[in-house]
């Protein structure tokens, strides 16, 4: 039987016909990966919060509002998310917006030709973690005591004020490993933008092992694999260094300790 | 008298023995010693290797499988010979063959030398050029046309790579922008999001002919690059390999090949019966008239 030709130095092969070598393709693709994600997770973090907030906020249309948010953008799959943000919107809109969106903003910039994917990218990717962030905010402050709330209010606080110096320090610290899985998920679904042909780590994986590619899949895979991995275990530690930071002792968050 | 009669008999018996039984090795070997010959095909390679209505894969390049396989229970005596099909992607197909899953793919892999380091192939079936697709109104007729304009191709190549191959000395530069498949970056010159797309002109030629009005589309331009498809085998299996390319060299030889073209290319197909209309191109008459195995 034949035998695998092992190689993983392929990443050093010059890319035929071109003066580019296949590492700078993946170094390219972490590039945009790390990006997307970070840019996707600020979006998903403020709006999430946000939302998670006025879910339990007192005012029933805020809820409501911030309740339909949660399931329009929870039970719609990323992948087609992204399909409509970046096919369907500009042509909703008017045709020269649509136009521009499509022709002109691509090179506005000049350091990417890739704007517009990376835009709908981040947008798509960031509003629907922010669906989850916002689930997971709001169960952080429903697990709260209930006195809580009316203790802030009692002391004086208007409720806006109670949420930031009451409720939202206690409810981020029982929240963070959620939000640390939800942090590294952001850079492990930023893979699906390659469907909208963001040039990320997993596109050019594909690109690198695809249809017109060198004889060594296998390598190219294990070694992407291996910067996600890497990836998402740094934030993994990040997160656990702010939960060890953010430590109040003898309350719950030191429960595992 | 009784000495050279003997003498003769043990050799006829050699003789024949040898004639009946050339020892089997490899790939020829596993399927003689399991009773299963294995066939990796693609799911959506249209009209090579794809999955019909029935999700059936058929196709072109199933079609010359199919012969082999015949020749394979022939050369075995094996008229039981049980097939088993194996889907495979572009991503999947060299794995799966270096490491023994499949025993020959048959969808829509180009002929390189780079993959020889991997893979055996068959003599070329196909023999497919790289152009480019645009809007029939677009005014784009040759490489000067796209400087400077967004240029769609699927993920697995980059357009750049063949227009910085054929542009010979003029500085043409075009914003690559890619589609996860065909018909993903087809979408991308329909709506306007590319000006042209350049891929394969029969996968070309099947998107079109798949649209609603295959007319508002041309494919144009020079031949960017050529690409011989064909069968492919395990590494240096000269037995099977031999077995493989008489097969089809009688195929071609016995006229078979244009009949199974026509099938493919000039008629109706499932599962739309859309008719692709891409009439043979003179480098594959030429690789059906003289057979060759030579990577790009």
């Amino acid at each position: 039987m034949g035998q695998y030709q092992w190689n993983w130095a392929v990443i050093f092969e010059k890319v035929a016909g071109t003066e580019e070598y296949y590492y700078q393709w993946i170094l390219s693709g972490l590039g945009w990966t790390v990006v997307t994600a970070l840019s996707a997770w600020l979006i998903a973090l403020t709006l999430g919060v946000l939302i998670g907030v006025a879910r339990t906020a007192p005012m029933a249309w805020l809820s409501g509002l911030a309740r339909a948010y949660v399931e329009l953008f929870r039970n719609i799959p990323l992948i087609v998310q992204l399909f409509i943000w970046y096919f369907v919107v500009p042509d909703l809109l008017p045709e020269h917006i649509g136009t521009w969106i499509k022709q002109d903003l691509r090179g506005v910039v000049s350091f990417t030709d890739y704007l517009p994917e990376f835009l709908f990218g981040v947008l798509g990717l960031g509003l629907f973690t922010a669906a989850r962030v916002a689930e997971q905010v709001r169960t952080g402050i429903m697990t709260l005591p209930r006195g809580q709330r009316y203790a802030g209010l009692a002391m004086g606080f208007t409720l806006p004020q109670t949420y930031r110096f009451v409720l939202l320090p206690m409810a981020f610290r029982v929240i963070i490993p959620p939000l640390t899985s939800e942090f590294m998920n952001v850079f492990k679904n930023s893979a699906v933008c390659l469907a909208i042909g963001l040039t990320e780590l997993t596109f050019q994986m594909k690109q690198i092992t695809g249809e017109y590619a060198p004889a060594n899949p296998i390598e190219v895979m294990t070694m992407v694999g291996g910067l996600y991995l890497t990836m998402a275990f740094g934030v993994n530690r990040l997160m656990a260094w702010i939960e060890r930071r953010s430590r109040v002792p003898g309350y719950i968050a030191e429960g595992g300790k | 008298m009784q000495k050279p009669l003997i003498l003769s008999a043990v050799l006829a018996a050699l003789f024949a023995g040898a004639a009946q039984a050339e020892e089997l090795t490899g790939t020829l070997k596993k399927i003689a010693d399991t009773g299963i010959i294995t066939v990796g095909h693609r799911e959506s390679s249209i009209p090579f290797s794809y999955l019909d209505d029935k999700q059936k894969p058929v196709g072109y390049a199933m079609d010359l499988c199919t012969k082999v396989v015949d020749a394979v229970k022939k050369k075995l005596n094996k008229p039981s010979l049980i097939t088993k099909l194996v889907p495979v992607t572009s991503q999947t197909r060299i794995p799966l063959m270096v490491n023994g899953t499949v025993d020959m793919e048959c969808g829509s892999t180009t002929n390189s030398k780079e993959r020889q380091k991997q893979v055996g192939f068959s003599n070329h079936y196909y023999v497919t050029a790289v152009r480019m697709l645009v809007k029939a109104n677009s005014g784009i007729k040759s490489l000067d046309d796209l400087n400077g304009k967004p240029v769609v191709t699927t993920t697995g190549t980059t357009s750049d790579r063949y227009i910085k191959q054929n542009e010979q000395g003029k500085a043409i530069d075009v914003k690559n922008v890619y589609g996860k498949d065909h018909a993903e970056s087809f979408l991308m010159v329909e709506t306007g999001r590319a000006s042209a797309f350049v891929m394969d002109d029969i996968l070309l030629a099947g998107l079109i002919a798949n649209d609603k009005n295959p007319k508002n589309f041309a494919i144009v331009g020079p031949a960017l690059s050529v690409e011989p498809y064909g069968i492919m085998l395990r590494k240096d299996d000269a037995q099977f390999k031999k077995l493989v390319d008489d097969t089809l060299a009688g195929i071609y030889k016995s006229g078979e090949g244009d009949r199974l073209y026509n099938k493919w290319f000039m008629n109706p197909i499932p599962p739309k019966n859309i008719n692709i209309n891409l009439p043979m191109s003179e480098k594959l008459k030429e690789a059906f008239k003289n057979p060759n195995d030579t990577g790009v």
